[in-house]
């Protein structure tokens, strides 16, 4: 029984996500990694550097570049009959071409788990995370989401597989990569970050969100938004934490003119330390917050990033 | 060109879901059922392409108990033109319901098939991908942005860090991302023209489709609660508390 996931990469190294996902396929046995996309040498050599990874598969070209859904799917089931799980991060890459793979098995899906049970048994949050759902698959291949929040990413260094080039297959030219427009920010990724500081509603206007960076910068953060700061405009929507944008777990979750909607809740209850400030002390965030903080936000974010400043 | 419009009658969005004491599944008697809202939203951009003359005719689908009906009524409210109700007590996963809408697709010939991104009662979101894949089509999923060019169709995707566009070759599929459009409530004109728009029910069988679940339900629990902390009366304190008391920063 080996395991099969698909690795996501950036400049030449693994994205955290995918190192969670290989934290679960480890679970299962022995684990081997794909590595696509075009001149992603340095990517394949960290790939192998994952400890628990025991090969490397690697399809350098084109079609793979941008790993779009058709061509990525055509790959993995090319590969898929020398494996009995294939996996990946639930990140919009993962999200988009695993199910595509999984019809094409004749197999169900098992979509964001948040644990291991057994080879055939995962636990999957079900209704935005308010239930959790232990199932179990009849499909004679497993094709499965990890949910990151949920499983510490393997380190990034200390291990050395075999890497093997593998050749591209091929897939019908049905869609075509135009272009890519990607926030440019200095900071971590969301679900990346040891931090996130994220604004909702109270924040009134996007530009109030600039009240969050001094703190952001400051604690090495990731900034966030609430669904209603998304649909407000205030924001582009992946700052989006919740149940329909990113969920999140980091060590120190802040959460600014947050109410606490359960669709916020599903995305960043799993935080290790959350902060709620909030005008309103009857807001829900703080039946799950550590620490609250009932104030004007306008007057406490400037007073945050002043003490923190003062160090 | 016909849209296809899949529609899934989940629990409302704004009830509290609760946990079966038995641990079989959630409770949903009595509970208020709505249109999936991101299926809302693909309902919307159909009825927007036949407002701007790109699309001729919209017929809405549903897979589910026969009360689906009422969630195919409101498609029809919006702006669809006809129904179909596929009928079943069965536990529908995505794989089946993606083998029964590619039955419908080969049948109906629609240029493009538009679903929500995700239901939000199994949060699978995984159906608009697998009827791609088993129509051969070309998928644009997580979409915020459709422009029909002749036969292409370019899509703007939400993806991690930003916004990608692609072109897809069509017939294709589009899943919804919720900046796509915001759904209009039905008038009530319209959902009394509604009751008038004919609603066909099938069964899975007439598909040829078996039904069974890959997966099985072993358990439902509760998350474990998280409990509320302690109110801090001052940013000095919440500091140093992350410091001294949490060690965070």
């Amino acid at each position: 029984m080996t395991s099969l996931v698909l690795l996501e990469h950036e400049a030449g190294s693994i994205k955290q996500p995918s190192r969670s996902a290989v934290a679960a396929a480890v679970q299962l046995g022995e684990t081997h990694v794909l590595v696509a996309g075009l001149g992603i040498a340095a990517a394949a050599a960290a790939a192998a550097k994952i400890p628990g990874v025991a090969k490397v598969l690697v399809a350098d070209a084109a079609e793979y570049d941008h790993a779009m859904a058709e061509p990525m799917a055509a790959l993995l089931i090319a590969l898929a009959p020398n494996y009995s799980h294939l996996l990946a991060a639930t990140t919009a890459v993962g999200k988009n071409v695993m199910p595509r793979v999984a019809a094409l098995l004749d197999s169900q899906p098992i979509s964001d788990i948040a644990g291991v049970v057994d080879a055939d048994t995962f636990v999957r949050p079900i209704y935005a995370g308010n239930a959790l759902a232990t199932v179990k698959s009849s499909d004679a291949k497993k094709v499965i989401t990890v949910r990151a929040a949920s499983f510490d990413p393997v380190a990034a260094e200390g291990g050395s597989a075999a890497i093997e080039a593998i050749a591209a297959v091929g897939a019908p030219s049905i869609s075509t990569f135009i272009s890519a427009e990607l926030s440019k920010s200095e900071r971590p990724e969301l679900t990346a970050a040891r931090v996130v500081i994220s604004g909702g509603r109270g924040m009134q206007n996007g530009d109030n969100f600039k009240l969050l960076e001094p703190i952001a910068d400051k604690l090495g953060a990731a900034v966030g938004a609430s669904r209603a700061a998304v649909d407000a405009g205030f924001v582009p929507n992946d700052y989006q934490v919740g149940q329909t944008g990113k969920i999140v777990a980091p060590e120190l979750y802040v959460a600014v003119g947050i109410s606490g909607a359960i669709q916020h809740l599903a995305g960043m209850k799993d935080s290790k330390v959350i902060v709620a400030i909030n005008k309103d002390e009857e807001a829900p965030i703080f039946q799950v917050a550590d620490y609250g903080l009932v104030a004007d936000l306008f007057v406490a974010l400037p007073e945050l990033a002043a003490e923190l400043e003062r160090g | 060109m016909k849209i296809l419009v899949p529609v899934k009658r989940v629990v409302d969005y704004n009830v509290k879901v609760r946990v079966k004491s038995d641990g079989t599944g959630v409770e949903t008697a009595g509970v208020k059922m709505s249109m999936n809202p991101f299926d809302e939203i693909a309902v919307e951009e159909a009825v927007r392409l036949k407002e701007k003359g790109v699309a001729t005719e919209i017929i809405a689908v549903s897979l589910g108990v026969a009360a689906c009906a009422e969630t195919i009524r409101t498609a029809l409210a919006m702006g669809a033109d006809r129904g179909i109700l596929v009928e079943s007590d069965a536990d529908l996963q995505p794989l089946a319901v993606a083998k029964m809408l590619k039955a419908i697709a080969e049948k109906e010939g629609p240029g493009l098939i538009i679903l929500g991104k995700q239901a939000i009662d199994d949060d699978m979101s995984a159906t608009g991908q697998m009827l791609a894949a088993l129509l051969g089509w070309a998928q644009g999923t997580f979409a915020s942005k459709i422009t029909v060019e002749g036969d292409k169709l370019t899509v703007t995707r939400e993806v991690d860090g930003g916004l990608e566009t692609v072109s897809l070759n069509m017939p294709a599929i589009v899943t919804t991302d919720l900046r796509l459009n915001e759904p209009r409530y039905a008038s009530l004109p319209n959902i009394m023209k509604a009751r008038k728009k004919p609603i066909e029910t099938i069964k899975p069988a007439d598909l040829g489709v078996d039904p069974a679940p890959r997966l099985t339900v072993v358990k439902v629990d509760e998350p474990p609660k998280r409990q509320a902390g302690v109110k801090v009366g001052s940013v000095a304190e919440l500091v140093a508390k992350l410091k001294n008391e949490a060690k965070v920063i």
